[in-house]
């Protein structure tokens, strides 16, 4: 806060607009880009895992396993995502305190479902009530992360289940023919050569993860798009810095943050995929030889 | 209360025929099949109607984008990075909050009053969202198949002598849609998708008339039971989605069905999240 920021109802003009943009709550809503960036920063590579993950699982030789993969890879296909928004971390949530209710609280006889209530005891609830707000909001904040993280993983499960099935089919036999084990092929010959297959639709994926962030939102998180209504909204003369409905012109800021972000990414993306088929065995490597490049 | 009765009350509730109230206290598994089921009308209303507008649009867009001049090229290129290169949420508050900004008792145009209210419905409002959005994504894919059209068809038609509209009506658009189809298919199944964020963004429901999602989140939250609702409005998107896939292959069988031997087959590819 600027000293001269002290009566807000004095100021005008360029001095006004200073002022109004350190408050306290614009500098809130500065941090919430954070928040957004944090999201992408943390879910990225734990959806990478997850759809790593699920990808070996569809090739996996134990029933079960492979039934799974499938399973999670096609989860994707015909529901909105927004479904799995809605319904992962509540569904998390619950099974997280029965889980610790049971632990916790075994003498406890009730049934958790209670006709349109779920009870549990007081030790089993996450996070504790007499935990500070910071506590909820993180809890908040990695429940929106897991949500994001499943459904990305899926995403991710489908993209490198495609590369893996690009990689030519001869070099995995040649490895056989040579006594690899089914591992040794999948370490040494399959996941070494799959990541240039799998760049286009990681890429795309990178860029959907951008877009998905406003749904946080949706989860209860205070990111950018609740500030943006918060502060955009019409300020009486009560406020201190009074102002009419300005909604339009936050939400149009965050426009042109994502439109940066988009363009950004795309530029970063070119290159490392350009560096990624130096080499390769592909037409674009082919291309970038036959250019001396 | 009989399932039929419930079905009678609920049916069409989405749209506002049927009970006043939503139910209380009672959420049998049949109030939640008919009330999310009845806000799926909302859900293929957005998405045909969407769908329909759009097609044009992006053929146009896709046009305007492979146009030499810069005057309609450019434009076409903004539009369609604008609107790809942000989220949908945003577009739906943004567009919203603009709608809400007109006034209030209409424009005056040459003395007509034209109303403005009805545009920051849902009904009409979201659909601008949604057509917009669909056309800059579908004009994308549209003039990548622009652009793969074979050489030798053009050479071909320029050697018949069309030229212009006949050309295009003939020759290019054809082979255009028919490399375009599986990928304007995954498009068209994510503006499906799409429109369950109509109601979770600026967009309010008036009288609690909302889509299969906002049902869904409605018992959700009454019941603190995510385990019902949800699975419901899945299995109903699965469906709906199946028979979207349906569709567009009996489409794409058409559109390819002078070509010998295996026809490109629909792969369905999640990528479009917005």
């Amino acid at each position: 806060m600027l000293e001269s920021c002290a009566d807000p109802k004095s100021l005008e003009g360029l001095a006004w607009t200073l002022c109004y943009l350190t408050t306290g709550k614009q500098v809130l809503f500065y941090w919430s880009f954070l928040t957004v960036l944090t999201l992408m920063a943390v879910t990225a590579p734990i959806a990478l895992a997850f759809g790593f993950g699920g990808a070996l699982a569809t090739r996996a030789q134990f029933a079960p396993l492979r039934w799974f993969g499938k399973g999670y890879t096609s989860m994707v296909r015909g529901v909105p995502d927004i479904v799995f928004f809605l319904f992962v971390p509540v569904a998390l949530d619950q099974g997280l305190e029965y889980l610790r209710h049971k632990v916790l609280c075994p003498d406890w006889t009730e049934p958790v479902r209670q006709g349109s209530d779920f009870v549990v005891c007081a030790a089993a609830k996450l996070p504790l009530s007499s935990s500070p707000q910071s506590v909820h909001e993180l809890y908040g904040f990695v429940l929106a992360v897991v949500a994001f993280s499943v459904v990305f993983g899926a995403f991710a499960a489908n993209v490198l289940a495609g590369a893996m099935h690009a990689v030519p089919h001869a070099q995995l036999e040649t490895a056989e023919a040579y006594g690899m084990s089914r591992r040794q092929v999948s370490r040494r010959i399959l996941i070494p050569q799959m990541w240039v297959y799998a760049l286009p639709g990681l890429s795309n994926l990178w860029m959907i993860l951008i877009k998905a962030t406003p749904l946080l939102f949706l989860l209860g998180v205070s990111d950018i798009v609740y500030w943006a209504r918060e502060l955009g909204a019409r300020k009486s003369q009560i406020y201190e810095y009074p102002h009419p409905d300005w909604r339009l012109w936050y939400f149009l800021a965050l426009l042109m943050f994502y439109l940066t972000m988009t363009k950004v990414s795309e530029v970063v993306l070119r290159r490392v995929t350009s560096r990624l088929t130096r080499g390769q065995a592909t037409m674009a490597g082919e291309a970038m030889r036959k250019a001396g490049g | 209360m009989s399932c039929g009765q419930i079905i009678l009350d609920y049916g069409l509730r989405s749209v506002g025929i049927g009970a006043q109230l939503l139910p209380r206290g009672e959420f049998t598994l049949c109030h939640q099949f008919t009330l999310i089921g009845s806000g799926l009308i909302w859900n293929v209303y957005f998405a045909v109607l969407a769908l329909a507008f759009g097609f044009f649009a992006a053929t146009g867009l896709a046009l305007a984008k492979s146009a030499r001049s810069r005057w309609l090229r450019k434009p076409a290129e903004w539009f369609i990075f604008v609107f790809r290169g942000s989220p949908l949420f945003i577009q739906f508050f943004l567009v919203y909050e603009a709608l809400v900004m007109l006034p209030r008792a209409g424009i005056d145009v040459f003395g007509l009053t034209i109303a403005t209210s009805w545009l920051t419905r849902a009904w009409a409002g979201a659909l601008l969202v949604l057509f917009l959005n669909t056309a800059a994504y579908s004009a994308e894919i549209f003039y990548g198949a622009l652009m793969a059209v074979p050489k030798g068809d053009i050479e071909a038609a320029d050697a018949y002598g069309m030229t212009g509209w006949t050309r295009f009506r003939r020759v290019l658009w054809p082979t255009m849609l028919r490399l375009a189809w599986p990928s304007y298919t995954n498009e068209a199944i994510f503006l499906f998708h799409a429109t369950t964020l109509v109601f979770f963004s600026g967009f309010p429901s008036f009288q609690q008339k909302g889509d299969a999602l906002y049902y869904a989140k409605f018992f959700a939250d009454k019941t603190f039971n995510p385990f019902v609702p949800y699975p419901i409005a899945a299995f109903y998107f699965v469906l709906l989605t199946l028979s979207l896939i349906g569709l567009f292959g009996w489409v794409n069988r058409r559109l390819n069905r002078h070509l010998p031997g295996a026809r490109p087959r629909l792969r369905i590819r999640p990528q479009i999240i917005r």
